[in-house]
């Protein structure tokens, strides 16, 4: 296989918790707990998972806007951990960010054509008919009137602003956007605009998508792999068919199976998973597998060994001592599977 | 002026309001009806008049700039021409309201057994100590776990479907006979979603109230809704039983509204087939058929999309379709071109 385009390896972010006057740290919230997963150029992954689970915080330290505090973030063969802000901006060019909210990420005070341009003026970028020109064509390009240059993000609405930020976004032909919610702020009809938006920017532009969204049917459409994360860890990472068709985690299962689905001929006749209780807090997340708590199939060993994320398929990395639709998994897989929770159950050297 | 039968009516509800750039008509017509231990549910984008409608209900417009006009009957009484006071009364007891971001609507500096305490003892009198067992009562039925201790915790205390449970126990702590839940669980995750719209469900047939469910998510209103009414620009543009809204949809919005939508039950399409253009301003409804400037039809209704309202019409059996096309047309492009385009992959 080629060389990924970005490559995220054992990446954690642990927020301090601190207290008193002396700040004393007393403890961290584990927001990213060893997250690793390759992303290559055309394709588009999504990350699913519900509030609180990290989804955020891995696109914020993909694009070094927070410091992670271990692992690495690989881009295009170059490690970008810890590069000096000096050193990264010039690669800020090819990695680009779409923000949730279209109104608090557009400057209110400017206008459109400095949203848009900003980022050749920020990267010393020289266009050969002038900037005006060339944020022009790219108004043009997600869908807005050239002529709207000069006006202000509040003559616009919701569904226009976030073309207004995805232009600026595509201003300097990114090689990798990390979309955040790119239509969950967005009425449904908007939403399916902006959808087709970005598969058609990605066609005519060649670009490679990180998803970030809790909509899992949103995520479904758009994506080519799926990554699942809970409580700052992957915990299901598939291909899209794979991954909805049989998810072999319980959590993704019972994610997939929350979803209300329109279908009134078959209402109540679907067999559904109900989770209990909320996320726990991951200020203190639950040892070993952190969804033991709401798993309807742990076990002992769930609470005393974290189950590592191995592929069990091809393609398909889960997490889980006990996965579901276990015919789809391949059998050296499933025999170490089988190996792991018997080695967990009677440690070596206990068994007589 | 007659009285009616049904539980709850509207008819010809408008909702205005003047504003500097000019009249706001965010509800403009609205007529409905809804029976004890029923579901309606109401689905529109921002600004069509969903949420506005229902604090119309409420009396919450009342003493605000807001001209209302229309009829609201409710069991029998009248409510547009009441006066505030009595609303108040009515409030709480006769019908309540969940809201949508309960960190929002709960008070930050009362506990959450006191804010049910209170709204309990306005309309019943009792003594603090019953009233704070009915309120532990209450938040046990709506599954709070240790309601005797988590009575005495503040709504920041609590996580967000937690806090959306305790808000549903205070709307219920009256016994309410009609309850608004106006996006009740938008601002959920999808695992407490599900947990949420599962108790709506069973306290709805424990209380054998009427429930309004106003959402923009197709999902949720096909979960628990008997009818479904489809608003547009403060107007209502379909209304018909669930089945006949999913099943046999006949306003080129509502198959906007579906194709709109990726879903997890079919196999993936290929794109998605948004409605062109924006939701309309409220000041500057488009002439004719609000809808007209994005309805990919708007060619097929003779030339009358931009000139005259349609009606309310009844197309079968009390399924009301507000479109200038005839109705075999519309079922026409349904069966033909709109269900096969949404179901090919």
């Amino acid at each position: 296989m080629s060389e990924p385009l970005l490559s995220v390896q054992g990446l954690e972010k642990h927020f301090p918790v601190t207290k008193g006057l002396f700040k004393r740290q007393v403890g961290a919230v584990r927001a990213v707990d060893g997250v690793s997963f390759d992303v290559f150029k055309g394709e588009t992954i999504g990350l699913v998972g519900e509030s609180g689970c990290g989804k955020t915080t891995t696109g914020r330290l993909i694009t070094r806007l927070i410091e992670p505090t271990g692992g690495k973030v690989v881009f295009e063969g170059n490690d970008i951990t810890h590069m000096s802000q000096s050193r990264i901006r010039p690669l800020r060019r090819d990695m680009q960010l779409i923000f949730q909210d279209p109104y608090s990420s557009l400057n209110p005070r400017h206008t459109v054509g400095a949203i848009v341009g900003a980022p050749f003026r920020i990267q010393g970028v020289k266009t050969e008919q002038g900037i005006k020109k060339e944020v022009q064509d790219i108004l043009a390009l997600v869908g807005l009137n050239p002529e709207h240059y000069n006006r202000y993000p509040h003559e616009f609405s919701g569904g226009q602003r976030q073309r207004i930020g995805i232009a600026r976004t595509l201003a300097l032909k990114p090689k990798l956007i990390i979309a955040d919610e790119p239509v969950s702020a967005l009425d449904v009809s908007i939403q399916a605009q902006v959808v087709n938006l970005l598969e058609d920017l990605q066609n005519e532009l060649d670009l490679t998508y990180v998803v970030i969204a809790h909509d899992l049917s949103v995520v479904r459409h758009i994506s080519d792999r799926v990554a699942v994360m809970y409580l700052g860890k992957i915990v299901e990472l598939a291909d899209r068919k794979s991954l909805y068709d049989a998810p072999m985690h319980p959590y993704t299962n019972a994610l997939l199976s929350a979803v209300p689905i329109p279908d009134v001929k078959h209402r109540g006749d679907r067999e559904r998973i109900r989770l209990q209780g909320d996320v726990p807090s991951p200020l203190n997340p639950p040892p070993a597998c952190r969804f033991h708590t709401r798993c309807w199939k742990a076990q002992v060993v769930c609470k005393t060994e974290e189950p590592p994320l191995v592929e069990l398929a091809p393609g398909h990395q889960v997490a889980c001592h006990f996965p579901e639709n276990a015919d789809k998994i391949s059998a050296p897989a499933a025999a170490k599977v089988a190996r792991n929770v018997q080695d967990a159950q009677h440690p070596k050297g206990t068994i007589a | 002026m007659s009285t009616p039968t049904s539980f709850l009516e509207l008819r010809d509800l408008r909702i205005h309001f003047p504003t500097d750039d000019g009249l706001v008509k965010s509800v403009d017509g609205l007529s409905y009806k809804l029976e004890r231990g029923k579901t309606l549910g109401i689905v529109g984008e921002s600004g069509s008049g969903k949420s506005v409608t229902s604090l119309g209900i409420l009396g919450l417009h009342k003493g605000t700039r807001a001209k209302i006009s229309g009829e609201i009957w409710l069991d029998g009484e009248e409510l547009v021409s009441a006066s505030a006071e009595h609303v108040r009364r009515l409030r709480g007891k006769k019908m309540a309201m969940i809201f949508q971001d309960p960190l929002s609507a709960m008070h930050p500096f009362y506990t959450v057994g006191q804010q049910i305490i209170e709204a309990y003892r306005i309309h019943h009198k009792v003594s603090k100590k019953v009233a704070r067992k009915h309120a532990i009562d209450m938040l046990g039925r709506v599954g709070i776990p240790q309601p005797e201790r988590r009575v005495d915790s503040y709504p920041h205390e609590f996580s967000g479907g937690m806090r959306q449970r305790a808000m549903i126990a205070m709307a219920l702590s009256c016994d309410p006979e009609l309850l608004i839940a106006d996006e009740p669980t938008t601002a959920l995750d999808v695992t407490v979603q599900a947990q949420i719209l599962d108790l709506m469900r069973d306290l709805q047939r424990d209380f054998n109230a009427a429930l309004i469910i106003i959402t923009h998510d197709l999902g949720v209103v096909a979960e628990l809704s008997d009818d479904i009414l489809v608003m547009y620009g403060g107007k209502c543009i379909e209304y018909g039983t669930a089945e006949d809204i999913f099943e046999r949809p006949e306003h080129p919005y509502t198959w906007g509204l579906l194709g709109s939508m990726p879903r997890l039950d079919r196999e993936p399409t290929e794109r998605l087939l948004p409605i062109k253009g924006n939701p309309p301003s409220l000041i500057n409804v488009p002439s004719g058929c609000a809808f007209h400037p994005r309805c990919a039809f708007e060619g097929r209704t003779g030339g009358k999309a931009d000139t005259e309202v349609p009606a309310l019409l009844e197309s079968s059996g009390g399924h009301l379709v507000r479109c200038h096309m005839p109705p075999e047309l519309r079922r026409d492009i349904w069966e033909n071109e709109i269900k096969p385009s949404l179901e090919s992959s």
